[in-house]
């Protein structure tokens, strides 16, 4: 009898996936313990690209850490910025003028549209598909070159400033915006028929990488991952911070918590995102962009902290000032760390197709993990 | 058994449907741009290049006074600008000013500090190079040669 | 022949067309990669190739040079031999079929009066140089795509033989021009679609080809069985797939789409050959097609599909066919 349970141990084997492989999204490493085709324990490794950016807020006067957080989650940096600012200024009791506020979430939600966008490409390309990402890439490029039009960049945005935007709208990027609403409320088709209704597609993603509320509550998941478990919980719903409680837009919810589940939660996001951009620009104050703020913002002693919801999840930042420039102790909370660590209990036993199916529907961004 | 041949019908139904919006989308143009031979139009955006210092139009010379609020603005500490004294004119003169373009993020912080308006965005986004001293730009040098 | 008669003319012929059928498989291989790239390019909204000649023309050209010219890693700790064995495998059973392909009714190498039974014993082999690659390049990704291309292949030559069977019953012959002769008058495709659509499916699993291409999913298996191969070795699978296809494609032009048989040409004889080319093409094309608009589908899957869907279906179809011309021959 024992050599027997020898013999079943033996038939197991290690398999590094990553850090250098097609759908680990970048320098990620998970250690499968494998046995033939099923995953027994996926272990994932952290910290190939760890660049220790609590460690350079605590060591800068803030304004100066502005463009790491761009840097952090480089698919939805918007959100980044956003958090914080939205902490200095808390911190530093900064006004904020109301179109500054405006700005920020028509500029935040293109992109959270833009980030979802090239989430769908890339976990079409997970399962196998190669035509979606180009499709979601051309409407990705368009908000792309709408935010360039005020940012400045197209990828690692550094736009928001304390007490407000670095830099006042335009009316080309108005009419640009109010074209890209209308072009993407079209293609939403296209995704439909090409995607969702795809036989294919729903046999791989249906049922697979089930999150029951209570394994998300037990782990801290956030984002389209708790949602697509049935709670529907989103900061700007939740904690309306900025000027989120003035729009009209509901929080989807899905019912199972599996892969497909995940996916309709973010396509019903893009959705809801376009319906806030759209209410911002017709609600649109004028006034000035940029609000009083020092140039040398002292930070005054205790700690506070700010959430907002970024494209994968909760992203909290959290500080603690001890009267000067340069934060005492800083923290973010990003939201891929908490949705990676359902991993290990979530693979057991399945596929290894499935292990890339419910890591494509994670939405990682390993930068952000790392930070 | 009747899920059985439902599902067989909606499948292939949908797949169908997944190869007419390919074919579809072959029937149309491209929408790619052929790099090398197209470029897109950047210079009507506010794009965000290296920067540059801005000539004052009265003097023909650079605006820059040399009070290095860029250089304090700046993260990544990747601005240089060495100034001296002159016989007969008001204030700093501005000799150098340097650019290592290899640290910069491009936030924009040097501009915003800039109170003269002295610095600005490049257009430029053709930059490649095999060594990293090509990306220390020498922006005087550059403002001349521009001239 | 009048020069030539001193030799024995089989020789001869047998040359030339070795020579041939050699050639036609690299330029197959030529005009798929550039079709595949360039239609995968329109399918997806972009130009594809553009750069190397007009449109991309000389791309496939100068990628071919590449390949020759770069170097055959080794691995460590690979099976030398049969490292080096597998990609010729891989080449040699596509060129074999090729001798029984009548491309019209007089451009055929050979007419086996065992054709159909030869080709599918040949392509079978195909299974075997997979699983000698993946087996001995010491590398579990390899190994993955090897097992499951095995499984792959197993599974999907049952529905293939049952539909090939169904049309051979109704036909009455083996012999692949005895096939296409049986179809001057009807297409076998409009008496048997259901056994043409299971034929395609497990036409697109045998090559290997997306939605099917599990032993080479690049998402989960990086590059599945050929991943320790660079160069010539790389490109002798390539070659293979595509000549593959081709021979997929055209036994399912002799089986159901009436082989050379189209509007008559003059010299029907041998410009047959362009009717019979079209379909294949079309085919082809088709295969691309999906290639480039569905995910793939997961391994147990595939087995679903083979064991649960098709087999059920062509062994049905082979009955009823069966019943029906027993009881046309009453």
């Amino acid at each position: 009898m024992k050599s027997e349970t020898n013999t079943q141990q033996n038939q197991s084997f290690t398999l590094n996936m990553g850090p250098q492989h097609p759908s680990t999204h970048g320098v990620l490493q998970v250690i499968l313990e494998m046995d033939g085709e099923y995953v027994l324990d996926p272990q994932p490794v952290l910290g190939y690209i760890h660049r220790m950016h609590e460690k350079m807020g605590e060591s800068r006067p803030c304004r100066k850490f502005l463009p790491n957080t761009g840097r952090m989650d480089y698919v939805c940096a918007l959100p980044f910025n956003h958090g914080y600012v939205g902490l200095i200024e808390r911190a530093a009791g900064i006004e904020v003028p109301p179109r500054a506020e405006y700005i920020r979430v028509i500029t935040s939600e293109l992109n959270r549209v833009a980030s979802h966008l090239l989430w769908l490409g890339a976990f079409l390309l997970d399962l196998g598909a190669f035509t979606p990402i180009m499709y979601s890439f051309d409407d990705r490029e368009q908000i792309l070159d709408i935010l360039e039009e005020i940012t400045g960049s197209r990828l690692t945005y550094c736009y928001f400033r304390p007490g407000g935007v670095y830099q006042d709208i335009s009316d080309k990027f108005i009419e640009g915006t109010r074209a890209f609403i209308k072009r993407m409320r079209s293609r939403f088709s296209i995704y439909e028929k090409l995607v969702a209704t795809n036989i294919i597609f729903i046999k791989r993603a249906e049922g697979v990488g089930v999150i029951s509320p209570d394994m998300a509550r037990r782990y801290g998941v956030t984002g389209p991952l708790l949602r697509g478990s049935g709670i529907s919980y989103d900061i700007r719903k939740q904690e309306p911070y900025s000027v989120y409680s003035d729009f009209d837009f509901d929080v989807p919810v899905g019912e199972n918590g599996d892969s497909l589940d995940r996916y309709k939660v973010r396509v019903q996001e893009m959705e809801q995102s376009l319906r806030i951009i759209e209410q911002a620009l017709d609600k649109l104050p004028e006034g000035p962009y940029l609000g009083k703020a020092p140039k040398k913002i002292k930070l005054p002693p205790g700690d506070s902290s700010f959430s907002v919801e970024a494209a994968r999840g909760e992203l909290a930042y959290y500080l603690v000032g001890d009267g000067s420039e340069i934060p005492y102790r800083l923290k973010i909370r990003v939201p891929s760390y908490s949705n990676l660590s359902v991993l290990p209990e979530l693979g057991r036993g399945i596929l290894l197709a499935d292990l890339v199916t419910i890591m494509g529907s994670f939405d990682l961004v390993i930068p952000e993990i790392d930070r | 058994m009747s899920g059985y041949f439902s599902e067989i019908l909606t499948g292939g139904k949908s797949l169908l449907v997944g190869l007419g919006v390919t074919f579809k989308a072959m029937l149309q143009p491209v929408v790619t741009v052929q790099y090398p031979r197209e470029k897109t139009d950047v210079t009507s955006s506010n794009y965000r290049g290296h920067i540059e210092l801005v000539r004052n139009p009265e003097t023909g010379s650079f605006k820059c006074i040399a009070c290095g609020l860029c250089a304090k603005a700046c993260p990544s500490e990747c601005i240089t600008v060495k100034s001296e004294k002159r016989e007969g004119v008001k204030g700093k003169v501005l000799t150098v000013f340097q650019l290592d373009f290899t640290k910069c993020s491009l936030c924009g912080s040097c501009v915003e500090a800039c109170n003269k308006g002295a610095i600005r965005f490049s257009q430029d986004y053709n930059i490649a190079g095999f060594t990293k001293e090509e990306f220390h730009y020498d922006l005087l040098k550059r403002l001349e040669e521009m001239g | 022949m009048e020069i030539t008669s001193f030799l024995p003319p089989d020789i001869i012929r047998m040359i030339v067309s070795a020579v041939v059928i050699i050639s036609f498989v690299f330029l197959n291989a030529m005009v798929m990669t550039y079709a595949e790239r360039k239609l995968a390019g329109h399918f997806q909204r972009r130009p594809g190739p553009m750069e190397v000649g007009s449109h991309g023309l000389l791309q496939v050209i100068v990628d071919g040079l590449k390949l020759i010219g770069k170097q055959l890693i080794l691995p460590k700790d690979v099976d030398r031999p049969l490292f080096r064995l597998a990609p010729l495998l891989a080449f040699i059973p596509v060129v074999l079929p090729f001798i029984v392909i009548p491309f019209s009714e007089k451009l055929q190498v050979a007419d086996l009066n065992i054709g159909l039974i030869f080709i599918l014993a040949i392509s079978s082999l195909n299974g075997m140089a997979v699983l000698i690659a993946g087996w001995s390049s010491n590398n579990k990704y390899s190994l993955f795509g090897a097992l499951r291309s095995v499984a792959q292949n197993i599974a999907y030559e049952i529905p293939i033989l049952l539909v090939v069977l169904t049309v051979a019953l109704m036909a009455n012959t083996f012999s692949l021009k005895g096939l296409v002769e049986a179809q001057s008058g009807m297409w076998f495709i409009l008496l048997q679609p259901v056994a043409f659509i299971i034929y395609f499916i497990a036409g697109l699993a045998e090559t290997n080809r997306a939605p099917f291409d599990l032993s080479e999913a690049e998402s989960e298996l990086t590059a599945g069985f050929h991943t320790e191969y660079s160069g010539m070795g790389f490109s002798l699978f390539f070659l293979g797939e595509y000549a593959n296809m081709f021979v997929v494609c055209s036994i399912a032009t002799i089986l159901f789409l009436g082989g050379w048989h189209g509007i008559p040409l003059p010299f029907l004889e041998y410009t047959g050959v362009f009717w019979f080319l079209l379909k294949v093409y079309a085919l082809l094309f088709v295969m691309i097609w999906c290639r480039w608009t569905y995910p793939r589908v997961r391994f147990d899957q595939l087995m679903n599909l083979a064991w649960k869907y098709l087999i059920p279906f062509s062994l049905v179809n082979f009955i009823i066919t069966a019943i029906v011309l027993v009881i046309v021959k009453l």
